[in-house]
């Protein structure tokens, strides 16, 4: 009697439960029009009377399609069409085969997707440096926490010692700084 | 038995609390409300975009329907420190006058733009009902663009309302006063010798939008009400109420109410601009404010016109005619065919509907009942189509479906009734949460009526929602009109008082909504275009402070070299190139407002310093990440000072700059 008591509720109550959820779907579409805004994130906001974003510049760039995949893998894509203000160095697909065999396949590995965040991070601040706010021997702070090196020779910036910029490109939310080496956090 | 009763009791309740759970909460059972209806879910667009008179706060709000979310407020008819409208230099003359800078006026009336009696989502345009103006918002920009002020009007309360293919907004004048050019020093007890009323047809042009006022036709010392345009058959006419044909000028809630019948006015503009062309009208002198809003330049400039055409009927025959109106008749509106015209009379026990092809017999057949002022008067019952019995108390407007349906607005008894043309026979009566004044459903004046709802702009909120002291917000109500029964979905508050209001799709709109202005395309005289173009000008007394913003500094960010006695001009440039990335301005100490400066803008604030020292300056909209590190600082020195001007940004200044001040 009880068990049947029990069955009969949970009947009861996922039938009415039911009946409730197929209202909200219904309503739903008659209430609003079919236009979507932007759930699916800032990146992906519909807007092409603006002047390109970092994200829409990366994945512009022929030259950066390692990077715009590392971005993704990093579920950093989003975060870098926000208002920012962001300076990006950013990486040339060439520099990314610079490094030892393996290293970029290793990173895409979902395990080790907070390594690649860490990477990834360490290529951005929040402000905007145009190339000639750069001063030799001063340190940026980076969004992973670390700092990175500046000097500035013969009209030559180079980062850490190790990789240079190559372009400079403006975007809406901020700079984009192409580099020809992938800085490594320390 | 029992214990199997007992079991399906338990399912019954079960089964009543699940559905209880499903009601959106605080929807009260006894309004039926249907709140699913008019909810939206996030990320969703709303229907219609809803354009909401704000009443006495004198601006136009822009609301999402069903949900009833507040989207905009745009700034009119009164100044808005939240966005800088009518304190940075290059808005102030928008709100210029004939009688100089007026800072705050009354919006009542909303009409959007027609092409062939379809909203055509160009512009909006509004009414001064004080201080007697039309405004016209473009709506790729949602901003004012254009202001005129009509002469020879006072309470433009019949007003705008706007002819099928935009050819002309009207404005008709509640008091009737002694004209402009004429000595308005009178005794006010020589009011129907000395007092005349007008309506005024103001071009539009087709490209541009741009205004004119085209004639004014004279007419008796009454006072004009509401209007609407003829369409399809009867496009070529406006219908204007009128009140006050008793021609009292004191206690008028008595004196105006004496006669059985007012009037409807019916004007065939058609002809009156053919006495136009013929040259049968006068030019009188008067002034009045014409003030536009360039987009290039993001600057008004404001001028004094001197002139205006008038018509007087007794030179132009067959130009105006008076159908009388039960009771001080308000609302004067025509259903979507353009045959009927329904008047509402404030005090009247019926609801008289008018025949637009009956009034062409009757003026063919001259079946006229006397004259008023030398002007024919229709015979009631030749013009009249059939009266809606017993409909309700107090009725005020009238909208339409496109299904041959009227809603009607009563502010007495408090509720809306829908009835229908063919038979005049009531069909549905629901309440409002109180004292229902204007309604509207979508596209409800127009020849395409898009229905589904109808929106109650209530004049007493009293109980509805929480209290705030004294001052409520005003209460508009939805209703679903998909069925034969009109059923409330939802309240929601309003700013100021909403008056009239129109609804338009919202694919009419948004594709065309603009997103930031183009910097190469700002030609504002005090612009500058990139950091090269920052700087610092002594002109005389004035400091003129070129300064850009971007995410996330202002350049210059140091300046030096003002003296007490200096006015400082800000001319701020907001460099941004993205959507929704205004910066603001504001230096401490400024008397007038702030800044809020849209993506390729530049605005002007003015400021007078009061005192020595040194004043910050920040940006007042949350821009980025280092919106809190967007600021500087300006120096003021005593008068005479030899402190030079200098300014920078990312450096220091050299230190023998920084001399005090002996």
């Amino acid at each position: 009697m009880n068990n049947i008591f029990q069955k009969a509720v949970i009947i009861t109550a996922t039938v009415f439960l039911l009946a409730c959820n197929n209202t909200t779907t219904e309503s739903k579409t008659d209430s609003a029009t079919a236009e979507t805004s932007s759930n699916a994130g800032q990146a992906n906001v519909k807007d092409d009377a603006s002047m390109k974003d970092i994200v829409k510049i990366a994945i512009g760039s022929a030259d950066h399609t390692t990077l715009i995949s590392a971005l993704q893998q990093a579920e950093l894509v989003d975060v870098l069409a926000n208002p920012g203000p962001f300076t990006v160095f950013a990486p040339t697909n060439a520099a990314f085969d610079k490094l030892p065999v393996g290293t970029v396949d290793g990173l895409m590995k979902p395990e080790k997707k907070t390594d690649l965040q860490n990477i990834l991070q360490y290529h951005v601040t929040t402000s905007s440096l145009k190339a000639d706010f750069f001063t030799d021997g001063m340190t940026i702070g980076m969004v992973n926490g670390g700092t990175v090196t500046v000097s500035v020779k013969d009209g030559k910036i180079v980062l850490n010692n190790s990789a240079t910029i190559v372009a400079s490109i403006p975007a809406s939310n901020g700079m984009v700084h192409v580099i020809d080496g992938v800085l490594l956090p320390k | 038995m029992k214990s199997l009763f007992k079991v399906f009791m338990c399912i019954a309740l079960i089964g009543f609390v699940a559905l209880q759970g499903c009601k959106p909460k605080g929807v009260q059972a006894s309004a039926g409300g249907d709140a699913s209806k008019a909810y939206v879910a996030p990320g969703k667009y709303d229907e219609f975009y809803d354009f909401v008179s704000g009443g006495f706060s004198g601006q136009m709000a822009v609301y999402g329907l069903p949900s009833g979310r507040l989207l905009r407020v745009i700034p009119v008819f009164s100044v808005d420190p939240e966005k800088g409208y009518g304190y940075s230099e290059e808005t102030k003359p928008m709100l210029n006058t004939s009688h100089g800078f007026v800072p705050w006026d009354d919006l009542h009336h909303i009409a959007l733009s027609e092409t062939d009696g379809i909203q055509d989502g160009r512009w909006v345009f509004g009414n001064g009902n004080n201080t007697p103006r039309i405004a016209r918002i473009d709506l790729k920009t949602f901003r004012t663009a254009e202001i005129i002020e009509i002469p020879n009007s006072a309470g433009n309360h019949s007003s705008p309302f706007i002819t099928e293919n935009s050819e002309y907004v009207i404005a008709g004048t509640r008091f009737s006063i002694p004209m402009d050019n004429t000595n308005g020093d009178v005794a006010i007890n020589t009011y129907k010798q000395n007092f005349k009323g007008t309506v005024s047809f103001i071009s539009v042009d087709k490209t541009s939008g741009r205004l004119g006022i085209a004639f004014q036709i004279l007419t008796p010392g009454i006072n004009f009400d509401l209007a609407r345009a003829g369409k399809g058959k009867s496009h070529g006419w406006m219908f204007f109420s009128c009140y006050n044909s008793e021609k009292a000028n004191t206690l008028l809630e008595v004196n105006a109410s004496q006669k059985d019948k007012d009037f409807i006015m019916a004007v065939n503009w058609k002809k009156a601009e053919e006495y136009v062309k013929a040259g049968k009208g006068t030019k009188k002198a008067v002034k009045f404010a014409h003030n536009i809003y360039d987009e290039n330049k993001h600057m008004a400039s404001s001028e004094i016109e001197n002139e205006v055409l008038m018509l007087d009927p007794k030179d132009c025959p067959d130009m105006v005619y008076f159908m009388p109106c039960p009771k001080s008749p308000h609302g004067c509106d025509t259903d979507p065919t353009g045959e009927y015209i329904v008047g509402s009379g404030k005090l009247a026990a019926v609801i008289p509907v008018f025949s637009f092809t009956k009034i062409q017999k009757a003026i063919a057949d001259k079946t006229y009942d006397g004259e008023y002022d030398g002007i024919p008067v229709l015979k009631y019952e030749a013009v009249l189509y059939g009266e809606v019995q017993k409909p309700g108390l107090g009725p005020l407007h009238t909208e339409f479906d496109a299904n041959g349906n009227a809603y009607t607005s009563f502010f007495i008894s408090s509720e809306i009734v829908k009835w229908r043309l063919s038979d005049l026979k009531v069909l549905d009566r629901v309440p409002t949460y109180y004292s229902v004044g204007h309604l509207s459903v979508p596209g409800g004046p127009t020849k395409k009526p898009w229905g589904k709802y109808v929106i109650a702009y209530n004049k007493i909120t009293k109980d509805r929602y929480l209290p705030t002291g004294p001052e409520l917000a005003q209460s508009a109500q939805i209703y679903d009109i998909s069925g034969d029964k009109m059923k409330l979905i939802l309240d929601f508050p309003t700013i100021g008082e909403p008056h009239y209001a129109e609804a338009i799709p919202a694919d009419i709109l948004m594709k065309n909504s603009q997103k930031i202005y183009k910097i190469e395309d700002n030609q504002n005289p005090w612009v500058a275009k990139g950091d090269k173009y920052a700087r610092v000008e002594r002109k005389g007394n004035e400091v003129h402070v070129y300064i850009t913003a971007i995410r996330s500094h202002f350049n210059p960010d140091n300046i030096e070299g003002v003296k007490l006695g200096d006015i400082v001009y800000f001319h701020v440039t907001n460099l941004e190139q993205d959507w929704d990335i205004p910066h603001g301005f504001a230096v401490k100490g400024a008397n007038n407002a702030e800044l809020l400066i849209m993506p390729g803008e530049t605005q002007t604030l003015a400021w007078k310093p009061d005192r020595t020292g040194v004043f910050p300056i920040y940006c007042t909209d949350f821009c980025s990440a280092l919106h809190q590190e967007m600021q500087g600082y300006i120096r003021v020195s005593i008068a005479g000072s030899n402190v030079p001007i200098a300014f920078s940004m990312g450096k220091t200044q050299p230190i023998d700059s920084n001399v005090v001040n002996k």
